[in-house]
């Protein structure tokens, strides 16, 4: 097997700051539409966050969804949705839009206890809706406050300048991944936000790597000119490319192997977390880099107009 | 040449570690604690309000949390967790295997109980019953029943007096249990209560007077129960994938950073069994959520390895022997480590101290994950390539990554 060596910077020949404009454009345009996603579609909340019940059942034989509605429909607890799941589609879930009282769940488990037998295993959630909205609400401050921290944490360890760019790409992560769930309209539940919060965490670990090399260049350039800057942070990044690609190749192998084979509960989780890392490998090299450049930049050419006038 | 004597101090500490791994792993998978989740269970979040009357205060609260021990050690959970969360509310967690819907009728009922006369009106409460002094016994046809101990024999002795050969209607909260017919004046202080189809339902009565009544009313207002069977599932599901993922990560080092990479794979396995451990230590739940986390902590530990694999080489390339290319590589590293890591505790910090439980499972052990992380990834990794060097054991820079075409002439 043959490797690049990335960090052999001579044999990279892509220039990563020349084209900054597009990666914001880009990016740019992905967040618009996922606002307007979220703005038509909204996000498909799991009964974590509106209130109602799911209801899984453990069948332990492939069954006719049709006739389980039927059949609940029946004994009166007709569900709002009905899906197949698990490996060998031998398990069902069902979702209420009310709540179900202890009662109704035991009828459930008993219409199928009879008709499948004792291998039938239940499991049901329900949350009251206020309960769900403070849960969201919650994480949405937990975040803003993480932001607030790593800011004044960035701050005094690197710059400012520093720490708002690391931040705007955290958020921009984050965002990619609730654009990504409303886009498609998956199910968001707790270990959903969960997966969010990784994804920040994972995120601010990434730029903080790259921005550490830039800093350390820059002790050694003399930078006098905006381009100075430019190859400080091209060949930081690219410095620092083998590490990156090879840290979220390795996390990557965890979060798929997760997908394909962590089971139902965490599918979504997953695929949230699939999602963040590639978009956190990213935001890091094309957003958050060249975001402090952009920034960097302005302010030595107002720096230089002011001497000058 | 090669020096034995460092390279049986590496050989030695790897022995070591192995065999620790493999003489207490199966301890180790025993003595942790798995969050409902992975075993089936319920948890109950209950909204507490108060009784007519009356308002909710701590006192209140720990009294609730009190009677509800009681009657979960009636059904007979072991390590049930009970927390109140903000002022009013009850979380309630039960993990294993029991019968969830008795569980939950047992809980959630108020257990007052009442002694009515045919008018409805209340003569006695459960207030005027002896504490802990309900039991089972049995009439003359060997029927179970439950006995009861006033702590009034003389307001006993008055009732029964006056409402002799009138029936006394029980209520166990607006669920007439019986209504017997006084038959005579009771002077003792000892009551029955009969009616009881089975033993285990006058155990359960006996249990639930016991208990004592709830000083409050409890509202569910969340509630997520596993069943045993997809909780294992689950967790059969997340170990799988996070066994291969860990062979892949092993691989992808091994081939990728070679010599390094071993030592990675070494010091990966340490971190994943101390993380284990520390759990077990902490007595913390591991939760879905909280693999998830655990996993994506290895992901972070590789990182600090990667980091310091590519400044190694780096320093290689610049045409340092491989002794200070690891010494320099190992320092310079180390800030970087150091600053990206803090930033996510950071974040984690915030997640546990403003999230849910759920979240906060999660918090914790990305913070025990990054903190092991930094002992085994940095430190580990650093003595044992250390040794190797210093013991003269791959000496090349291609045991490292790097071709002797990269090395700049000095």
């Amino acid at each position: 097997m043959k490797l690049v060596n990335f960090r052999d910077v001579r044999h990279i020949k892509f220039d990563f700051v020349k084209h900054r404009k597009k990666y914001f454009i880009a990016s740019g345009f992905i967040i618009l539409l996922g606002l307007l996603s979220l703005l038509i579609f909204g996000l498909n909340l799991g009964i974590d966050f509106v209130s109602g019940t799911r209801v899984e059942i453990f069948i332990g034989q492939a069954f006719d969804e049709g006739e389980i509605i039927k059949e609940l429909k029946g004994i009166n607890l007709e569900p709002k949705s009905v899906v197949t799941a698990g490996a060998e589609n031998d398990r069902a879930v069902l979702r209420y839009d009310k709540t179900l009282q202890k009662e109704e769940i035991a009828q459930i488990r008993g219409l199928y206890t009879e008709k499948f037998g004792e291998k039938v295993d239940v499991s049901a959630s329900t949350v009251d809706p206020t309960i769900s909205r403070e849960l969201a609400w919650k994480a949405f401050y937990s975040v803003l406050i993480a932001s607030i921290g790593i800011i004044l944490y960035v701050t005094i360890r690197f710059e400012f300048r520093f720490a708002v760019s690391a931040i705007v790409a955290l958020l921009h992560d984050a965002f990619m991944v609730i654009a990504f769930f409303s886009i498609f309209q998956l199910e968001v539940d707790l270990p959903f936000i969960a997966a969010v919060l990784t994804i920040v965490g994972y995120s601010i670990n990434d730029t903080i790597v790259i921005f550490d090399r830039i800093r350390e260049n820059l002790k050694y350039a003399k930078v006098k000119k905006v381009e100075d800057v430019e190859n400080v942070v091209n060949n930081s990044i690219k410095q620092t490319l083998a590490r990156s690609i090879n840290t979220v190749l390795t996390v990557l192998f965890a979060a798929v192997a997760l997908f394909i084979l962590g089971g139902e509960g965490i599918r979504n989780f997953s695929l949230a977390l699939l999602i963040g890392l590639i978009s956190g490998a990213y935001s890091s090299i094309f957003i958050a880099s060249q975001l402090w450049l952009t920034w960097k930049g302005k302010d030595m050419e107002r720096a230089k107009f002011r001497s000058a006038s | 040449m090669v020096r034995w004597g460092r390279v049986t101090g590496f050989l030695l500490i790897v022995v070591l570690t192995f065999t620790t791994i493999g003489l207490t792993t199966d301890n180790v998978l025993e003595d942790v604690i798995l969050g409902l989740d992975l075993k089936g269970g319920f948890e109950i979040l209950y909204q507490v309000n108060p009784l007519e009357g009356e308002t909710i205060t701590p006192e209140t609260m720990k009294n609730t949390v009190s009677a509800l021990e009681r009657r979960i050690s009636v059904i007979g959970v072991a390590e049930p967790e009970i927390q109140i969360e903000g002022k009013d509310r009850i979380r309630i967690k039960l993990a294993g295997v029991f019968d969830q819907d008795k569980a939950r009728k047992l809980l959630g009922s108020p257990a007052k109980l009442t002694f009515r006369n045919m008018d409805g009106e209340i003569l006695m409460t459960g207030k005027d019953l002896v504490e802990n002094g309900a039991g089972i016994g049995y009439d003359q046809l060997n029927q179970p029943l439950v006995t009861l101990k006033l702590k009034d024999p003389e307001k006993f002795a008055n009732i029964t007096r006056q409402y002799l050969e009138k029936p006394i209607a029980i209520y166990l909260d607006e669920t007439m249990l019986t209504a017997p017919i006084v038959k005579a004046v009771i002077t003792g202080g000892e009551a029955t209560i009969d009616g009881q189809r089975t033993v285990d339902e006058a155990k359960e009565l006996a249990a639930l007077l016991n208990a004592g009544a709830l000083p409050v009313d409890l509202k569910e207002i969340y509630s997520n129960s596993v069943g045993a069977k997809l909780g294992s599932f689950a967790l059969k599901n997340t170990v799988k994938a996070g066994i291969i993922g860990t062979i892949l990560i092993f691989l992808f080092m091994i081939v990728y950073y070679r010599l390094p990479g071993l030592v990675a794979t070494i010091t990966l396995s340490a971190y994943i069994y101390l993380v284990l451990r520390i759990f077990t230590w902490m007595g913390a739940t591991l939760t879905l959520p909280g693999i998830a986390a655990f996993i994506l902590g290895i992901g972070m530990a590789v990182d600090a390895n990667i980091i310091t694999y590519e400044r190694i080489k780096d320093e290689l390339r610049s045409g340092k022997t491989i002794l200070s290319a690891l010494r320099a590589g190992s320092r310079r590293s180390f800030g970087t480590i150091f600053d990206a890591n803090l930033t996510t505790i950071l974040a984690a910090l915030v997640l546990f101290y403003f999230g849910s439980s759920a979240i906060q499972g999660f918090a914790i052990t990305l913070i025990t994950s990054i903190l092991v992380s930094f002992f085994t990834a940095v430190f580990g990794s650093r003595i044992l390539l250390n040794l190797l060097v210093r013991g003269n054991v791959g000496t090349k820079p291609w045991y490292y990554g790097v071709k002797e075409s990269e090395i700049s002439e000095l």
